[in-house]
């Protein structure tokens, strides 16, 4: 299994951006971690390990964000609650590189569930970079539960960003609940290209004022998948942000879904929130289902939102193809030119071409198949 | 190079060209010039292998070979060019990757080595510094943002760049005023090879003065009404179209 599982992650490892970045990989063998050195300030450790090092720190800081509306699936991660991550950083510390947190499933000789639970807390002034690769060996199917709940402090940053590869037969459910303080910035990037089925579902408090989040993401699927991107963010105060933007390519008979919710808080005055939800269908049996939502209590804000669905654009596929380019890469180029544009957003150097190299090998394999 | 044979070609199941005969040989630069839904631009579609552009009845060879088997890219690759009439923006592609691309495709066709990164680079800014091209437009999105004249100036690169033997200018002139019509005229002229032909496709007479034709032909109702030597270009320009609309 190690030698699987090294040979995996050596493919992983080519996608990644830089060297000698900190791993975090299977928690249960430390072994396989490499962690580096993290600075003094930082730590990242298993959480039965933070359970055992700081119980006290943990039951502070674990499932404050809960909101009173019953989830069953939050539910069920609190109730199976298993090993996840803490990544947690003291007042002003940074990570000078990205923090890498690689799940595999599929292992083993039977279906297997897990409810991972993942604790993240930037403290005042500190910065992270978490990047979680999702992915799979062996050739089981299974459920992928996990919950992430993210603290981030007054004048804090942190980019959470996340490449979703599972196996076409699993089943992929995220939750991440965010609380973001003064002039904080929480970045967020999902990349989807896997999983029979996905439902990842972002919640964020935008609690003090200044406060940023960016919710973007990116998803390509095709057979009979399902992906389904659901943001809820809470304007709780003056002057707050939120950009979201979510561009899908859908082939086949895959669907898609895009629920996003604003809800401007009656004290939000000044709130700038724009989201929008731009979907590629690829065939006539692809399927968006986009609900883009702004609930508005205050009186003086920017809001907007929008959604659009379509095939590529017929005049750029023929300008393409009447210059030589076969059909095929034409609708590739335009594919990736769609994409590209809201890749183009992430702040983390590096990962932007890591991102169009798994856009190019999904192209790939659309060919393969045709 | 471009032999039509009574063509008849529908649009949307509409007759739009009703018998078209037109033999251009290397060298030569022939001239379209009609009436407004004369049927011009029906043409260079269905030259080129625009979906809806529908073939009923004749043929049309290109360097010998039957043009409609062919998709459009595999035309492209025998050497044929349309620069657009209205050329299509293309946000999120750059200009030079475009080109790389179309350059490289069609020499795959041709069964040519690919030119890597440096050769094209080096091979682009020479066709820019032959044309008076900002290289600046290179990195930008292809045609996004462009002026009516960068647009045209940019389908004149991309003739410049992938060397076709057969150039169609479809409508070259619309757009542009009477100093960038001089400049995209100046660029095509650079391209002019005793080797190659081109098909100019116009309205007025003026696109002319600039690009000197070897023979006119007055499209109208979907038929070659006349044709002529360079002069009946300006014979036109004095009495219009009328004679020849009338005519159907």
């Amino acid at each position: 299994m190690t030698e699987a599982f090294t040979e995996h992650f050596g493919a992983l490892r080519d996608h990644l951006p830089g060297q000698d970045l900190p791993w975090l990989a299977d928690l249960r063998d430390r072994d396989l971690s490499q962690l580096g050195d993290l600075p003094a300030g930082a730590q990242l450790l298993p959480l039965s390990e933070q359970l055992a090092a700081d119980p006290d720190w943990l039951q502070a800081h674990l499932d404050k964000l809960n909101d009173s509306q019953l989830s069953p699936m939050l539910a069920l991660n609190t109730a199976m609650m298993m090993n996840g991550f803490v990544l947690h950083l003291t007042r002003g510390t940074v990570l000078p590189h990205p923090v890498e947190v690689i799940h595999l499933g599929g292992a083993g000789d039977a279906p297997l569930a897990y409810h991972p639970r993942n604790l993240v807390v930037l403290e005042d002034g500190s910065q992270a970079t978490l990047i979680e690769h999702f992915s799979h060996m062996g050739q089981q199917a299974y459920l992928s539960n996990s919950m992430t709940e993210a603290s981030v402090g007054n004048g804090a940053i942190l980019r959470h960003y996340k490449l979703q590869a599972d196996a076409l037969n699993a089943f992929h459910l995220a939750t991440v609940q965010a609380e973001i303080g003064r002039d904080a910035t929480y970045d967020s990037f999902v990349m989807t290209t896997g999983a029979r089925l996905s439902r990842n579902e972002v919640s964020v408090r935008l609690n003090g004022e200044g406060a940023t989040c960016h919710l973007n993401g990116a998803y390509l699927v095709r057979g009979e998948q399902h992906c389904d991107n659901t943001t809820v963010v809470n304007h709780l105060v003056p002057n707050t942000t939120c950009r979201e933007v979510f561009k899908g390519v859908i082939d086949d008979k895959a669907r898609a879904v895009f629920q996003g919710k604003l809800k401007v808080h009656r004290d939000a005055q000044h709130t700038n929130g724009h989201q929008l939800s731009k979907v590629l269908l690829l065939s006539d049996r692809a399927e968006i289902d986009a609900k883009p939502e702004l609930e508005i209590y205050a009186d003086d804000v920017v809001c907007s939102h929008g959604a659009t669905a379509g095939d590529l654009d017929h005049d750029a596929l023929f300008y393409l193809r009447a210059r030589g380019i076969p059909e095929v890469d034409a609708r590739s180029m335009l594919i990736e030119a769609f994409l590209g544009e809201s890749i183009d957003q992430i702040a983390a150097e590096g990962l932007c071409p890591a991102l169009m190299t798994s856009i190019g090998h999904w192209l790939a394999d659309s060919r393969r198949e045709v | 190079m471009l032999e039509i044979k009574n063509l008849h070609a529908t649009v949307d199941g509409k007759a739009i060209l009703k018998g078209i005969d037109l033999s251009i040989q290397p060298g030569e630069v022939h001239a379209i010039m009609g009436p407004n839904g004369s049927g011009k631009s029906t043409l260079s579609y269905i030259l080129t292998g625009r979906e809806g552009y529908e073939l009923t009845e004749g043929e049309i060879l290109f360097r010998g070979k039957d043009l409609m088997e062919m998709e459009p890219e595999e035309r492209a690759g025998e050497g044929l060019f349309l620069a657009f009439q209205y050329p299509v923006e293309i946000p999120g592609v750059p200009n030079t990757t475009f080109l790389k691309e179309a350059l490289n495709a069609l020499r795959r066709y041709r069964g040519e080595d690919e030119l890597d990164a440096m050769q094209f680079v080096k091979m682009v800014r020479e066709k820019t510094k032959l044309l008076g091209i900002n290289d600046e437009m290179l990195k930008r999105a292809v045609n996004v943002g462009f002026s009516g004249g960068e647009k045209k100036r940019n389908e004149a690169l991309q003739m410049a760049v992938l060397e076709p033997a057969m150039a169609i200018l479809d409508e070259t002139d619309s757009g542009l005023d009477i100093d960038a019509l001089k400049t995209v005229a100046n660029s095509v002229n650079l391209l002019r090879k005793p080797e190659n032909a081109m098909l100019v496709i116009t309205h007025y007479q003026r696109l002319l003065e600039y690009i000197v034709p070897d023979r006119v032909h007055v499209l109208a109702d979907g038929r070659i009404k006349r044709s002529g030597g360079k002069e009946l270009a300006l014979e036109l320009e004095e009495k219009g179209y009328a004679e020849f609309a009338g005519a159907a």
